[in-house]
């Protein structure tokens, strides 16, 4: 069977990149920055370089990739699923956020 | 280590000998390119400004018109003025002639009209050619060179290979005592905080929160979520999910030195040395002409998606981390840090691959869009409105 591989960039993150494009249902092989491996099973199709949940994250749950913030889940993400603008929001340049959420979600990160 | 490159008045040393056909204003452009076509060794700057702005940027337009005159990079410098606009054309020649540039200026208006003045251009173009054209390379030192790198059409391999690999170019060139400069503010948006912790004193750092939340401020100004805008669709659809992830992988190609202040958008880098940051949007036509007029000889640029790009008077190398567009795009790319992504080459392999073939593009070796000459659309950054 084909071995698809994602790369988790530090041992904070909750997602991982893919470097393939595994249907629903395929287990990836997940390299992490200490040279560790795991095996996910995916819960999506994944498109080449999309991210995958590492991980259970709950709504409102900050996404770390490179050891830092990326954005928030918008609703709760299981292991294995698909990450991406679907259930990620941005937390910059959000005009059409009231200025005190946006406030409090900077002072966060 | 030095380079052969052409000795300027002013002490620079470029790595192309061209004539630069600069339109003051947009209205000079369609005369402009009839000269371009006509005489060989001239590039034109398309752009389009220089008119109907308000005072500070029709200042921004005249600053980086003329620092992109003065690049190392061009020979000498064909002003076309239509005669009416709001650009300093007067300044502009005066400068450039201050600056020791052979420099001519024709007026399209004074000459009675379009095809005099093509007439004209193309007499001063076919002049200032011949004045230049026999000049020798000479030795210059690496540390005469200033370095612009860039990432456009940005995927999920940017961050963790292409920019990477420019990232290690970009060290190793200020250890050898180069002038190193990135921008694209607004893909600092999420990831300015590690950034500043590299300012060489804390007016550096307050520096580099001031230009992103100016840049964060334009891009709220119209009250809606910046995405799609940035990142883009094609960052999307490569993966990208937010402008945070898209910064914070953008960044990767500044490498670790210190950043020793904050570039305006005109700016020239002249005389500094190491890593500095110019003010500037992401967007191509509008950086490397920033970039361009921060006198810098050569550009490394870093795409996943393939952004095929240069500028007229700046060779600009593709370093592409995404495998299936390198194939794909082979005659657009000039190097290939796929590998990087498969664990077939470390980051250090294909910097050094990327710094060999920047010596031989100072040298002379032309980049692939150069070869193509595609390099047309070039554009000047300005804050205000058209009015």
């Amino acid at each position: 069977m084909e071995e698809f591989f994602a790369l988790q960039v530090h041992l904070k993150d909750n997602v991982a990149t893919v470097f393939a494009s595994p249907e629903k249902g395929s287990c990836v092989r997940v390299d992490d920055s200490n040279g560790a491996s795991r095996k996910i099973e995916i819960k999506d199709d994944i498109p080449y370089g999309h991210k995958i949940a590492l991980t259970e994250i709950a709504e409102r749950e900050k996404i770390f990739k490179y050891g830092e913030v990326i954005g928030l889940a918008v609703r709760n993400i299981e292991a294995g699923e698909h990450v991406h603008v679907h259930n990620v929001a941005s937390l910059r340049g959000r005009g059409d956020l009231a200025a005190e959420i946006a406030g409090e979600d900077r002072h966060d990160i | 280590m030095t380079f052969n490159g052409y000795r300027r008045a002013d002490g620079s040393a470029g790595s192309r000998n061209l004539v630069g056909v600069i339109p003051t204003v947009v209205c000079a452009n369609d005369v402009a390119r009839a000269i371009v076509g006509q005489v060989q060794g001239c590039v034109g700057f398309f752009h389009h400004q220089g008119c109907c702005q308000l005072p500070p940027d029709l200042e921004r337009v005249t600053d980086t018109l003329l620092n992109l005159g003065k690049s190392p990079n061009l020979g000498a410098v064909l002003l076309v003025s239509l005669g009416c606009e709001g650009t300093d054309t007067d300044r502009l020649y005066r400068e450039l002639q201050a600056f020791g540039k052979p420099v001519e200026i024709v007026r399209i208006q004074e000459s009675g009209g379009t095809s005099k003045a093509m007439a004209a251009g193309t007499d001063a173009a076919q002049k200032l050619l011949l004045e230049i054209s026999g000049r020798q390379r000479v030795p210059c030192d690496l540390s005469d060179v200033i370095l612009a790198i860039k990432c456009g059409g940005s995927d999920a391999t940017s961050g963790m290979a292409s920019n990477c690999v420019i990232g290690y170019v970009a060290d190793k060139m200020v250890d050898l005592g180069a002038t190193v400069v990135f921008g694209e503010t607004t893909e600092f948006i999420g990831a300015e905080h590690i950034l500043a912790k590299r300012a060489i004193d804390e007016n550096v750092a307050e520096d580099i929160f001031r230009i992103v939340r100016e840049m964060e401020h334009r891009a709220e100004s119209l009250g809606c979520d910046m995405r799609k805008g940035q990142p883009t669709p094609g960052n999307i659809a490569g993966g990208l999910s937010t402008i945070e992830e898209k910064s914070l992988g953008a960044i990767m190609k500044s490498g670790t030195r210190p950043i020793r202040g904050v570039l305006a958008y005109p700016e020239s880098a002249t005389g500094r040395k190491g890593l500095w940051i110019k003010d500037s949007p992401g967007r191509e036509p509008e950086i490397l002409t920033g970039m361009a007029a921060t006198g810098a000889q050569c550009m490394l640029f870093s795409t996943g998606r393939g952004a095929p790009q240069g500028f007229p008077s700046m060779p600009v190398i593709k370093i592409c981390g995404n495998l299936h567009t390198y194939e794909r795009m082979a005659n657009d790319m000039d190097i290939n840090a796929g590998t990087v992504i498969l664990g077939q080459k470390s980051v250090r392999d294909v910097g050094e691959e990327v710094f060999a073939l920047m010596l031989e593009v100072l040298n002379g070796r032309q980049t692939k869009n150069e070869a193509l000459g595609y390099f047309g659309s070039i554009d000047i950054h300005t804050l205000g409105p058209v009015i």
